[in-house]
């Protein structure tokens, strides 16, 4: 008879899961915690290597002579910035056409649904330049994109200062069988939106707009530039993107690619990759670039201009000029040539980027970890709630009070997510009203009250709650919950696996433990321990004043994103992740 | 007597049978990054072309179009040396099935003359029983296939197939085959027509590697085997003697990194006797006697071992084909096996239905 079938050894199976399940759920944490930290291990991960047989490798000959030029036309565009107070249109849209392209502007304009504290913006009004280089002689099917962002102050000038000198060169040559737009947005991320919804004709956030007048084609991969220094030392590339989807890893391949046959320092988040995998060091540095990587597309939001692109299947990246204290410093030709390089072999695409991972890890630019090697990790930590239901399904061999007396834990804990998901905006003026607070304080403010105010209902709602006292009604609450959690933090972990590595680290081992009495974390404890252990890993650490700001100002460019550019870690976190988490708080209060 | 001495010089004229040479130039690969494979087909189409065949007695088929590609740094050119040393596209290149026409179906029925009676002139292969002819295939290609513009393959089954349709409609006199593909060698392993010879750039399991790319352009211009097969044959001239050994030497492993192969099995005459120009080149054999011929005696032919049908050039075009139908006859054939076994199968069920019995009453 079969190993499930047979009634003695499923007995003898059954009562060596009750017995051993504590033990081995804590192995399998255990175990999913070291897989994860053995993944940053050299030997672990792969070599990356161009998948796409266009590309093929970098045999092009770069030939942008212009570097100096392009810092003087950046020079002159930082004048025509402080002179205009915003972005020099008229200005732009002259250079541009002198320099052959077809050039269009869009205006934008955007009330935010309360003041952005980091960036100092409320109403938001912008205009777009763009110039469409047309491919000579290839109909206007595809199109590539180079973006530059126009930042108040002094940041970014010499980014438009090189693309405007590579528009320069690459209008004089006959090769591109893509049109290529150079694209100066304002307003970093709010005109990247609402360009990017003009041009591809959605309107998904409610932004006004003027429509686009000129168009390419379908865009094939997009780069943003920022460049703020006249020379750098090295060049970061930023990958994650909205809802922390990455570009295809072809994109990082071809930039490392580049990077090595120019001889350009090149950096992902920030930290250069090292030889010695195998010392203490050299692991704990890999162990570090990875976990930025996972904080970073954890968090949902974009970091790079090139973020929004990924939401329409275009794939981009930004590459980051940095200017630290190193000798050997690279000039402005030299990122022009490097950036030549880069579109030419994109130029020879035939297809969209697909031949690479669309899922992956990088512990530095040269290796990479792909979906297949990490998800292991979020298994085992998924085994653990299904260990749990199992163990709790036995338990409840008589009848249990019914599936129906979990419903209203169930209702009153979504009722109050929608509460956390829709009070702190809509209150936002009564709050300001009624306290000497600003409007993004009362946002943020009235949602850590909502939590809060969640945190006591159990006290207040167990008399509604049927079953109470039973010993077995907090058992079958714990059992939909269990399952239910392991259902969400899969869903969250197949479209973002970072987000649902680090809510399953913190929510599961609470989660499979809790009984009655026994005291335990919560979401918005997770939250406050990334934020610290973010600044750690960017070798900025904050005091507890700080940390809690910058906490506070985590939860408000959450609901901001949301809003901006519809990044769903907000959403899902208020209406599925705390309901969740709310359940299990009634069965820590069960009485 | 008078006239059977002059006979002899004159075998010396036709010593391999041949009386025209045709040649069939084959790229088989699309895309921008292919470039290699039309720059090896357009070179050695040079080297043909500049031997003596002319356009008409050639087929070239290219399956993209890389001098006016998009990507194309240099347009209207082909470029098989790197610093563009040469160009092989020229100004004068009659390209006969272009993009989307280079097919396995077109390919062969240009092989075999199997053509509507639409198909314009340039696109066939008019040859007869005395012609040379060499064909050349570059692309992509695995153990016993080519790929034919990524999307179909040719088999070595099929190829061999072709050509011995070839050899019973007497299309050729003796085919040279050359092919430079990875695994190259397994596309001849299956021929079994006589007169024909073949050339590979690289063993089953090995692959055909590339030779040098241009940084200008951005990609790789030859691949090695016909980069060295054209400077070998940028040396030959129409009057040139070398041989198919010569041939055989071209791009050692040292060169080519992969070993080229050849099969002569198949081949009736020695390959050392064979001629470059025999298969190269278009080659008006001329000689200058001083002495008179009597043309009014009939010929004797002394010692003839060669007999061989003669099909006239004009049976080759579908015209006579009409004119010339006759109605076929069917042929009696004995009932099938299985008609047989049907009918044993219904008889023994019966039998058994109704016993033995019965038979009396049947009979």
């Amino acid at each position: 008879m079969g190993l499930l079938s047979d009634p003695n050894r499923r007995r003898a199976l059954i009562s060596l899961l009750t017995r051993l399940n504590a033990p081995i759920c804590v192995v399998c944490y255990m175990a999913g915690v070291a897989w994860f930290m053995g993944l940053a291990f050299e030997p672990f991960t792969l070599r990356t290597y161009m998948s796409e047989n266009a590309m093929g490798s970098t045999m092009v000959e770069e030939r942008f002579p212009a570097g100096e030029r392009a810092l003087g036309t950046g020079r002159e565009f930082s004048a025509h910035k402080k002179k205009a107070g915003g972005m020099p249109v008229d200005w732009l849209v002259k250079t541009m056409q002198s320099r052959g392209l077809e050039v269009f502007t869009q205006r934008f304009s955007r009330r935010l649904p309360f003041p952005d504290e980091d960036k100092e913006r409320y109403m938001v009004k912008g205009t777009n330049v763009y110039g469409i280089l047309r491919a000579p002689r290839a109909p206007r099917t595809e199109a590539l994109v180079l973006s530059a962002p126009c930042s108040p102050g002094d940041d970014n000038n010499q980014a438009v200062g090189v693309l405007l000198g590579l528009a320069q060169y690459f209008r004089n040559q006959v090769f591109w069988a893509k049109d290529i737009i150079f694209l100066v947005n304002e307003h970093d991320l709010i005109g990247m939106q609402a360009w990017l919804e003009g041009y591809h004709h959605t309107n998904t956030t409610g932004m006004d707009w003027s429509p686009l007048q000129g168009r390419g084609g379908s865009i094939q991969a997009a780069l943003s530039l920022e460049l703020s220094s006249d020379v750098v030392t090295s060049l970061d590339l930023v990958l994650e993107g909205l809802n922390g989807q990455l570009p295809n890893l072809d994109l990082a391949n071809l930039f490392y690619a580049f990077c090595q046959k120019i001889g350009v320092l090149c950096t992902t988040q920030g930290k250069l990759q090292r030889n010695d995998w195998d010392s203490v060091s050299g692991y704990s540095h890999a162990v570090q670039t990875m976990m930025l990587m996972v904080m970073k597309q954890a968090s949902g939001r974009p970091w790079g201009d090139h973020g929004l692109f990924l939401r329409y299947h275009i794939e981009a990246a930004t590459i980051k000029g940095i200017n630290s204290f190193r000798q050997y410093k690279t000039d402005a030709t030299t990122i022009g040539r490097l950036l030549e390089g880069m579109y030419r072999k994109l130029n020879n695409l035939l297809e969209r980027l697909h031949q690479s991972y669309f899922f992956y890890l990088m512990p530095s630019l040269s290796h990479f970890v792909s979906i297949g090697y990490y998800m292991p990790a979020f298994g085992l930590l998924a085994l653990i709630l299904l260990l749990r239901a199992l163990d709790l399904w036995i338990q409840l061999a008589t009848p249990p009070p019914g599936v129906l007396s979990v419903l209203t834990p169930l209702v009153i804990s979504h009722l109050t997510g929608v509460a956390l998901y829709t009070l702190p905006i809509h209150f936002q003026e009564i709050a300001v009203e009624h306290f000497p607070v600003s409007e993004t304080e009362a946002v943020v403010l009235t949602a850590i009250a909502v939590y809060t105010a969640g945190l006591a209902l159990p006290h207040n709602t167990h008399r509604l709650l049927t079953g109470r006292g039973t010993e077995n009604g907090w058992k079958v609450l714990k059992l939909v919950a269990v399952l239910y959690l392991a259902v969400l933090l899969g869903c969250t972990a197949l479209i973002n696996f970072s987000l649902g590595f680090i809510l399953a680290l913190t929510l599961v081992p609470v989660a499979a433990f809790v009984t009655p009495d026994l005291c335990s974390a919560t979401p918005a404890c997770t939250l406050l321990f990334s934020v610290f252990l973010f600044q750690e890993l960017q070798e900025m650490p904050v005091s507890f004043l700080d940390g809690w700001m910058l906490y506070l100002s985590v939860i408000s460019q959450g609901i901001l994103d949301h809003a901006l550019y519809g990044s769903l870690v907000y959403p899902l976190v208020a209406l599925l992740v705390y309901p969740c988490w709310l359940l299990f708080w009634n069965i820590l209060f069960w009485k | 007597s008078h006239a059977a001495i002059k006979i002899q010089p004159m075998r010396q004229f036709f010593s391999s049978g041949h009386t025209n040479n045709w040649a069939v130039l084959v790229c088989t690969s699309r895309f921008w990054f292919n470039y290699r494979h039309v720059a090896n087909t357009l070179s050695v189409y040079r080297s043909v072309k500049r031997l003596g065949i002319p356009d008409s007695h050639i087929v070239l088929m290219l399956a993209d179009d890389m001098a006016c590609n998009h990507r194309n740094p240099k347009p209207a050119t082909v470029f098989s040396h790197k610093n563009m040393e040469l160009n092989v596209y020229g100004d004068d290149v009659e390209v006969d099935y272009r993009g989307y026409e280079v097919t396995v179906e077109n390919f062969l029925r240009v092989l075999t003359g199997r053509l509507p009676p639409s198909t314009p002139r340039s696109k066939r292969l008019l040859s007869d029983d005395r012609s040379n002819i060499l064909i050349y295939l570059t692309g992509h290609g695995g153990n016993g296939f080519l790929k034919f513009q990524d999307s179909e393959e040719i088999s070595n089954v099929e190829l061999a197939d072709a050509f011995e349709q070839m050899w019973q409609k007497r299309r050729y006199n003796e085919l040279l085959f050359i092919i430079d593909t990875c695994q190259g060698a397994s596309m001849y392993e299956r021929f079994y027509s006589p007169n024909l010879m073949a050339l590979a750039s690289s063993q089953v399991g090995e692959d055909s590697l590339s030779h040098q790319p241009d940084l200008a352009i951005g990609v790789h211009l030859m691949d090695r085997y016909t980069f060295y097969l054209l400077e070998f044959l940028e040396d030959i001239h129409p009057s040139s003697k070398a041989n198919m050994n010569d041939l055989f030497k071209v791009c050692p492993k040292s060169q080519c990194v992969s070993t080229p192969g050849h099969r002569t099995d198949l081949f009736l005459r020695d390959p050392g006797s064979a001629l470059i120009t025999d298969f190269f080149g278009s080659v008006r054999k001329v000689e200058i006697t001083m002495e008179t011929i009597n043309l009014t005696e009939p010929i004797h032919f002394v010692n003839e071992e060669r007999q061989k049908e003669t099909y006239s050039y004009v049976d080759q075009l579908p015209v006579s084909e009409i004119i010339h139908q006759k109605p076929k006859q069917k042929d009696w054939h004995p009932p099938d096996g299985f008609i047989l076994g049907l009918w044993t199968l219904i008889l023994l069920v019966f039998f058994k239905t109704y016993g033995m019995k019965h038979l009396k009453h049947i009979f």
